[in-house]
C-alpha cells in the first residue's frame, strides 16, 4: 500500500489499509489452511481441543522452561504443517513485541524484590523479581499467540466452528458466527470502497472537526448500509425455508491418525501442566 | 483493550467466563424471543459491522486517530441484550480468527467490553435522553456520554482484572507470574488513556452516528426510545389536528382580515374592476386615464363587457350592503364574510378530499426495522 509509507497518513488511509490487512490476513489463512501439512491433516475438534489445552498449559506455567518448550512444540508444529517462519515472526512475534514488550518494558524497574543492577545514568534498580516477571509477560504471550494463530492458519474457519459444538457452544452461535464470518468481508469491503471514493474525491486536507464528521457519518452509512442487508439476508434466507431451527451438519470423521494427534495433545499438556506447577 | 493471552491468570479467565455467561444466556433468552428467526441475519450482520467499526481510526482532538469499540452505538441501536450477542460474536472472531485478544481472556473481554460496555451504554442513554424527541440534540449529547462512559467503564473493569493479578499470582521468588503491575499503576495508566483518547474515539463515534441517524434514518434509533414519536408521526398527528400544517394559512388569513380595511386607503378602483357605469361617468373616466398612463378610454362601454355585467349580480354590489350607509363599516363587513366564505369552502373541499381518498390522514405503514 503505497499510502502506508506516505508521510501524512490521515483517518482515510489509516482505516483503508487496516481493512487491507484484515483482508490479506483472512486470504492468507485459507491459501494455509488448503496445504498439505501435518495440522492441516488433524480433525478440527481435536485439533482445536489440543491447540486450547496447550494454550491453557501455558497460561497456568510458573516454569520458564516449561513455556519456553511448549513455544518450541508450536514452531516445530508451524513448520511441519508449511506455516512459514518469516510470517510467525512479522504476524506474531514482532507484533507482540511490539505491545507486551513495551508494557513489560516498565516492570523490571517498578517490581520490588532483589535489586541485581543499577542502571548507569539514570541510576534505576533492576531488580530480578522486575525482570522475571517481564519474561513471564512476553514469553506466555508469544507462546499463546503462537498456538492460536495455529489453529487459524491450518484449519477453514468453518471448521474450526463446527468444531466448536464439541465444546457444547449451542448451534445458533455457531451459525452466527459463521455468517459474521461471511459477511464481515462483504462489510469490510463496503467500508473500504467508501474511504477509498471519498479519498478519490478529495483535493485538500479535511479540518479536525470535519474529519470527525466524515468519521461519523461514514459509519452511520455504513451501519444503515448493514441493517438494509440483514433485512436482505433474512428475506433470502426466509424464502429457501429457514423458520428459526438451525442444525450444523457434523461431516467429520475421526481417523486413526486423529486418535494418535489427540494422545500426543493430551500427552504434551499434561507434561506441561505437571511440570510447569 | 482487547487483553491478550498471559495477562490474566487462568483462574481469573475461567471467573469471568462464569461471570460472563449468565450474561449471554439472559441475553440469548431475551433476544430470541424479540427477534424470533430474525436474530441469526441481525445479529450476523451486525457483528461483522462492529467488528469494522472498531477498525475505523477516529480522528480526536489534537491530530492523532483511535480505534472506537463501538459498544454505545450497538447498545443504542440494538437494545443492550441484542448488543451483547453482537459485540461477543465480533470479539470471538477478533480472538480467534485475527489474534486480537487473547482466547483465555475471551470471557474477560466479553464481560469488560460486551457487557459491561453495553449496559453502562444503554443505561446513561435511556438516563440522559429521557423522553426527548427523537431528533433531538439531547439525544447526541445521551449518545456521546454514552459511548465515553461504555469504553470507561469497560476499561476500569480490565484494569481492576489486570492490577489485581500481581497481589494474587506470584512465582516463588515473588516475580508476578501474569499482568506485572499492580492497581495502583494498573488503574491509572490505563484510565488516563481511555478518560483521553479512546473515551473521545468513542464520543465522537457514538456522538456522530446518532447525530447522522437523526437525520437520515431516524426509525434506527427507535428501539431504545418506546414512547417517543418518529418525526414521521409527529407530522401525521398534525394532520389528523389539522392545526399545524395549516397555520401559515390561517395566519395569512388573520392577516388579510386585519389589513381588509387598507382598501379604504386606496384611491379610486383598482385598475380593471371598472363597471359600465364607470365609463359614462366623467370623474370616473378621468381616474381610469391617470391610471393607464394617461390613455383615455373608449367613449362608450365596450360592449362585450356590457352584454355580460347584468349576468351576475354580486350580492354586495360594490362591497357595499344595501342596507348599510357607512361605507367604511359594509367594506370591513364584505371582507369578514367574504373571507367567510373562503374559509367554509376550503372546509368544504378537503372533506371531500377525504371522503373520496380515505387514507390521506393516516399514517402510511410505516417500515418496522427488526
Amino acid at each position: 500500500m503505497p499510502a502506508k509509507r506516505s508521510g501524512t497518513r490521515g483517518f482515510l488511509e489509516r482505516s483503508t489499509s487496516s481493512f487491507v490487512d484484515a483482508m490479506e490476513h483472512a486470504f492468507y489463512a485459507e491459501q494455509t489452511a488448503r496445504a498439505d501439512g501435518l495440522l492441516q491433516r488433524v480433525d478440527p475438534r481435536v485439533k482445536l481441543v489440543g491447540i486450547l489445552a496447550l494454550v491453557a498449559a501455558a497460561a497456568a506455567s510458573r516454569s520458564f522452561a516449561v513455556i519456553a518448550g511448549l513455544l518450541a512444540i508450536a514452531i516445530a508444529l508451524a513448520a511441519l504443517s508449511h506455516v512459514s517462519f518469516r510470517v510467525l515472526v512479522n504476524r506474531v512475534w514482532v507484533a507482540v513485541l511490539l505491545f507486551t514488550g513495551v508494557i513489560a518494558l516498565p516492570a523490571p524497574f517498578v517490581t520490588p524484590g532483589l535489586v541485581i543492577w543499577h542502571l548507569p545514568l539514570l541510576g534505576w534498580d533492576v531488580t530480578e523479581q522486575g525482570l522475571a516477571s517481564a519474561g513471564y509477560l512476553v514469553l506466555r504471550v508469544e507462546t499463546a499467540a503462537t498456538l492460536c494463530v495455529l489453529l487459524v492458519l491450518t484449519t477453514p474457519w468453518n471448521h474450526v466452528l463446527k468444531a466448536l459444538r464439541v465444546l457444547r457452544v449451542p448451534a445458533v452461535l455457531v451459525t452466527i458466527l459463521g455468517m459474521t464470518y461471511r459477511y464481515l468481508f462483504l462489510v469490510l469491503q463496503s467500508a473500504h470502497d467508501m474511504f477509498e471514493s471519498r479519498r478519490s474525491r478529495m483535493i485538500g486536507e479535511l479540518t479536525g472537526r470535519e474529519r470527525r464528521r466524515v468519521a461519523a457519518a461514514s459509519a452511520g452509512v455504513l451501519m444503515s448500509k448493514t441493517f438494509d442487508l440483514s433485512n436482505e439476508v433474512y428475506l433470502a434466507m426466509e424464502s429457501r425455508g429457514y423458520r428459526g431451527d438451525i442444525s450444523v451438519l457434523d461431516e467429520f470423521q475421526i481417523r486413526n491418525f486423529d486418535w494418535v494427534m489427540l494422545g500426543a495433545f493430551a500427552l504434551v499438556s499434561i507434561a506441561a501442566f505437571w511440570l510447569g506447577r | 483493550m482487547h487483553i491478550p493471552d498471559g495477562y490474566l491468570s487462568p483462574s481469573t479467565c475461567a471467573a469471568l467466563y462464569g461471570a460472563a455467561a449468565p450474561f449471554w444466556y439472559v441475553a440469548l433468552r431475551k433476544t430470541r424471543k424479540l427477534l424470533l428467526t430474525r436474530l441469526v441475519p441481525l445479529i450476523s450482520v451486525f457483528a461483522a459491522f462492529s467488528f469494522v467499526i472498531m477498525m475505523f481510526n477516529i480522528p480526536i482532538p489534537g491530530g492523532t486517530t483511535a480505534h472506537p469499540l463501538g459498544a454505545g452505538i450497538a447498545s443504542i441501536v440494538l437494545g443492550p441484550w441484542a448488543s451483547i450477542l453482537t459485540l461477543s460474536t465480533a470479539l470471538f472472531i477478533q480472538a480467534f480468527f485475527f489474534g486480537d485478544g487473547g482466547i483465555t481472556a475471551l470471557g474477560a473481554n466479553c464481560f469488560n467490553m460486551a457487557i459491561v460496555g453495553s449496559l453502562v451504554a444503554w443505561l446513561v442513554y435511556r438516563v440522559v435522553a429521557g423522553r426527548s424527541a427523537i431528533t433531538s440534540s439531547r439525544r447526541v449529547v445521551a449518545a456521546a456520554l454514552g459511548g465515553y462512559l461504555a469504553i470507561n467503564g469497560a476499561a476500569l473493569c480490565a484494569a481492576i482484572e489486570l492490577g489485581i493479578q500481581p497481589h494474587f499470582f506470584k512465582s516463588a521468588s515473588g516475580a508476578p507470574l501474569y499482568a506485572p503491575y499492580p492497581l495502583n499503576i494498573a488503574v491509572p495508566a490505563i484510565m488516563i488513556g481511555h478518560l483521553t483518547f479512546a473515551g473521545l474515539a468513542e464520543l465522537v463515534v457514538t456522538g456522530g452516528i446518532v447525530a447522522y441517524l437523526q437525520r437520515a434514518n431516524p426509525s434506527l434509533l427507535r428501539l431504545t426510545a418506546p414512547g417517543v414519536p418518529l418525526p414521521q408521526e409527529e407530522t401525521q398527528q398534525a394532520t389528523m389536528t389539522g392545526w399545524r400544517v395549516a397555520r401559515p394559512l390561517w395566519t395569512a388569513v388573520g392577516l388579510l382580515m386585519v389589513l381588509a380595511p387598507l382598501g379604504l386607503l386606496a384611491a379610486g378602483k383598482a385598475w380593471g374592476e371598472w363597471s359600465v357605469h364607470d365609463f359614462a361617468d366623467p370623474a370616473a373616466r378621468q381616474q381610469m386615464a391617470a391610471a393607464s398612463r394617461n390613455v383615455a378610454p373608449p367613449a362608450a362601454a365596450p360592449s362585450g363587457l356590457e352584454r355580460l355585467s347584468d349576468i351576475w349580480t354580486a350580492p354586495f354590489p360594490d362591497y357595499l350592503p344595501p342596507f348599510m350607509r357607512s361605507a367604511a363599516f359594509g367594506y370591513i363587513l364584505s371582507a369578514i364574510f367574504g373571507v367567510g366564505t373562503i374559509i367554509l369552502l376550503t372546509l368544504l373541499a378537503s372533506w371531500i378530499a377525504l371522503k373520496v381518498r380515505p387514507g390521506l390522514d393516516h399514517a402510511p405503514a410505516s417500515t418496522k426495522e427488526s
